[in-house]
């Protein structure tokens, strides 16, 4: 057992250092240190930055443009950019459809959408969720109907995360309706562009636009844009929940997020003194900290038991349940730490732009937005009843 | 001892309740929230016709002397239809300080109209630094001839930007936290040297802070004795956490009926969520987290009026506590047993789960209260 860094590793992470202290814009870290609303133009300018630098696709094979890290190395990555202000990586495209494409599609397929994918030229988004099939995603109903070269598609998904952003749709559909649920799932690229698909958005209760409805009515799809065999699609898309599941413990997240915390805490004041200094508050970020070392090790543990750079199984479910527990922990004392002012919603300050007086604290406006919306950690990528469902299933055999 | 309404509390309770509910469906809601003032002003009307804005006052006043219970049975309601009105500002505690501290000329001028909801008070007592401590005021009010000059910052005036009065606590003498000193004054928002920020709040109202930039004000300005104000203030938000804490009952009420309905409606795997067992013991628990409030708020509400005491400020602090923690809990719990749908602004849920959390951040939040409880506890 040894739990330091190797020599190589150390190299590797002041590699890594090196290339963000030149290479990451600095307006593009401040609005992700200090919460402010990011555009498409930014997520696009710094994938740019970093396919430059071959770094984008940690999950690939090199022949695909690619990058193998270790788990380790994936790890220093992470912790090496959210600390430095690193914009969360999109996943629909690199982390979700890139792994299935490439290990179920087609030679012409891997050709045309992955090298698009690095170029940020295709914008990815999620077509899994329906108003009626959320944690019971087998119970789908958008159909797909073959007729002649095409699939004739129709129904509607839901959640759809930046779909507003989005060029391509990775979709579930039913494509028989005669077998098992399970069964009678196909897995369809869809060009969003296609005639019949109509976008629209969902307000969250922190008044954001993240989410999207997607409306399919007669969409003509080419058959050449079915991934793998034809009622197939469940095998798929559960290979790809698995790789959702890895990234969604957010241990590098929430130490950034931890980090913003103490910074705030030791500005605002309580009885004259920095609210850092207050016994009470002081031990709950104790605790909240001292929980979150203990699942980084948890992290890293689960990692490195994966050979040859795999996705882990069941344990990380137990991360994401963990991880996403810690994540809303923090964003509940940031806005404790700001008292009253957590109660405004000064909007124009969540702007990287805004230049005027800061109504309380320069990082304040988004907390309780930001904690707000971060519920969403605990129900989405398979909600965590379900997670621990799949725990109790798979590891403890209940 | 005896827990139900009697038939004036009761009828009181269903007038209100008849009252929101013709008047406050949940589209109304968001348009009331999208006005200048965000709330309505026609609704705020109907209050004050119904005399339900004097519903505290002595019977001069138009009102009928209404107590902690009967403040209790009206915000309950209001807290069900999640109502934006500034009724715990305007009456419950700028009513309160004017009636406890105004001498006859300045309830004559102010506290008639504030029953008779023509005229509506805002609260001005928190400061960018005082965290949720009212007695750490740096405002200065300065002797200046026969009035006074103020000068300071006041924080997250919630109906501030319309309202036609403000109470604003100064210090005339003593240090910051000391509760001498601290001096009350009523004042016009349109005088000279007031600066408002106005903005939306993130359960849906309105409000603002306020910068005194040489508030030039008279004597008549002064509410009680100079430099005396500190325990009226303690005593008379002591009467706002009560009512607060009946709110938050309303919107708890409300919310578990929604969460449960959603239950036992929304269908995954073939039944109803509401088979599964994890979400049956959550309901479960948001029940008794509902009731534990339920019955702060009950025994907030019994000492809401009584003469101040060690043991008033016990029941308050711990009112306040588990409406908070409770809040939370059901706030929380509610969306995750929603799933996405809880999350979204379009359904009805996600606003009593914003207001339930927002509530734990008006007059002090849990960790607030618990610090004060403890540090009221009697050693047996
Ligand atoms: C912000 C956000 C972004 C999202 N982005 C996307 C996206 O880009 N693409 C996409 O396809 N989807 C996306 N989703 C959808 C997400 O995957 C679903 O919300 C999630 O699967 C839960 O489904 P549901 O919302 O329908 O809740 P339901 O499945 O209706 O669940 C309601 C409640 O019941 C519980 N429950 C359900 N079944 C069981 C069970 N068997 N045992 C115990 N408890 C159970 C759940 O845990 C939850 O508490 C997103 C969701 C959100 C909130
Ligand atoms: C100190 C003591 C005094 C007692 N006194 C008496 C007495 O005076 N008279 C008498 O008749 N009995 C008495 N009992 C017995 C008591 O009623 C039983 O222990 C109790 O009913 C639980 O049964 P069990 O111990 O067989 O546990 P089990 O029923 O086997 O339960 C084991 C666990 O499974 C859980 N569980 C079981 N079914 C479900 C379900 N459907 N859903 C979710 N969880 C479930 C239980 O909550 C428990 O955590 C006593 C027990 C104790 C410990």
């Amino acid at each position: 057992m040894n739990m330091n860094y190797t020599a190589e590793e150390l190299a590797f992470r002041n590699e890594v250092r090196a290339f963000l202290d030149e290479k990451l814009p600095a307006d593009i870290a401040a609005k992700v240190k200090g919460f402010r609303r990011l555009t498409k133009d930014d997520h696009l300018r710094w994938q740019k930055i970093l396919n430059a630098q071959g770094w984008y696709a940690t999950h690939w094979p090199e022949e695909y443009g690619g990058v193998k890290w270790t788990p380790v190395q994936k790890h220093i990555w992470d912790e090496e950019s959210c600390r430095y202000g690193v914009p969360r990586s999109i996943p629909f495209g690199v982390n979700m459809v890139a792994p299935v494409i490439i290990k179920f599609g087609n030679e012409e397929q891997k050709q045309r959408y992955l090298p698009r994918i690095l170029s940020g030229e295709d914008w990815w988004c999620q077509g899994y969720s329906e108003p009626g099939a959320g944690s019971d995603l087998a119970s789908l109903k958008t159909r797909a109907v073959r007729e002649g070269d095409h699939y004739i598609v129709n129904g509607q998904k839901t959640w759809t995360t930046l779909g507003q952003h989005a060029n391509m749709i990775f979709c579930l559909v039913r494509t028989n309706t005669e077998v098992k649920a399970q069964e009678g799932i196909s897995f369809l690229l869809i060009d969003m562009d296609t005639p019949g698909i109509t976008v629209r958005p969902i307000i969250t209760l922190d008044g954001e636009h993240e989410v999207n409805e997607v409306f399919f009515e007669d969409v003509k799809v080419p058959v050449e844009n079915l991934v793998g065999e034809e009622d197939k699609g469940w095998t798929y898309a559960k290979f790809l929940l698995t790789y959702e599941r890895t990234g969604l413990a957010g241990i590098g997240m929430s130490k950034a997020a931890l980090s913003h915390l103490k910074q705030l805490a030791s500005r605002r004041i309580k009885n004259g003194r920095p609210l850092i200094e207050d016994p009470s508050f002081s031990q709950r970020i104790a605790k909240v900290e001292i929980d979150l070392t203990a699942a980084a090790i948890s992290n890293l543990r689960i990692i490195a038991s994966v050979e040859g750079g795999g996705v882990p199984g069941a344990e990380s479910s137990m991360l994401k349940v963990k991880g996403t527990e810690i994540r809303q922990s923090i964003n509940d004392l940031a806005r404790r730490a700001i008292g009253p002012y957590a109660i405004p919603f000064v909007e124009e300050e969540l702007d990287y732009e805004y230049d005027g007086d800061f109504l309380s604290d320069e990082n304040a406006a988004p907390l309780t937005a930001q904690y707000f919306n971060n519920r969403k950690l605990s129900i989405f990528g398979g909600s965590n009843e379900i997670q621990k469902n799949i725990v109790s299933k798979m590891i403890l055999g209940l | 001892m005896d827990f139900r309404l009697n038939e004036e509390q009761q009828m009181l309770q269903d007038t209100v309740a008849r009252l929101v509910r013709g008047e406050y469906s949940f589209e109304k809601r968001l348009e009331f929230s999208e006005t200048d003032a965000g709330f309505s002003e026609a609704f705020w009307t109907q209050l004050s016709e119904l005399g339900l804005t004097a519903v505290p006052f002595a019977e001069e006043l138009g009102g009928f002397g209404g107590g902690g219970v009967e403040v209790q049975s009206v915000m309950t309601e209001l807290g069900r239809g999640l109502c934006l009105e500034p009724y715990m500002q305007s009456v419950i505690l700028g009513g309160g300080l004017i009636d406890h501290a105004g001498n006859d000329s300045q309830k004559e001028r102010w506290l008639t109209g504030i029953a008779s909801g023509e005229l509506k008070a805002a609260v001005a007592l928190q400061e960018p630094q005082s965290f949720y401590n009212l007695k750490d005021v740096a405002t200065r009010a300065e002797k200046s001839g026969d009035g006074y000059v103020l000068n300071g910052r006041k924080a997250v005036v919630i109906g501030g930007h319309c309202a036609d009065l403000i109470l604003v606590s100064a210090r005339t003498s003593g240090d910051s936290r000391d509760t001498d000193g601290i001096s009350l004054f009523a004042l016009s928002p349109e005088l000279a040297g007031v600066e408002r920020r106005t903005y939306p709040t993130i359960d849906g109202s309105k409000g603002c802070d306020i910068t005194l930039n040489n508030v030039e004000v008279g004597a008549d300005a002064l509410l009680g004795g100079e430099g005396g104000a500190g325990e009226i203030i303690e005593y008379q938000s002591g009467r706002a956490i009560a009512a607060v804490c009946a709110e938050a009952v309303g919107v708890m009420e409300m919310a578990n009926e929604l969460t449960l309905d959603y239950l036992k409606q929304r269908k995954q795997f073939g039944v109803p969520i509401g088979k599964f067992q994890v979400l049956q013991h959550r309901m479960v628990d948001m029940m008794s987290e509902l009731e534990q409030a339920r019955s702060m708020a009950i025994l907030a509400a019994s000492v809401a009026d009584a003469e101040q005491s060690d043991e008033r400020r016990r029941i308050l602090a711990a009112a306040k506590n588990v409406i908070g923690r409770s809040g939370q809990f059901i706030s929380e719990n509610g969306i995750q047993s929603h799933g996405g749908i809880g999350m979204t602004w379009e359904y009805n849920f996600a606003h009593y789960a914003k207001r339930l959390i927002m509530i734990n951040h008006q007059l002090g939040d849990d960790d607030f209260h618990l610090e004060r409880y403890a540090g009221l506890l009697q050693a047996s």
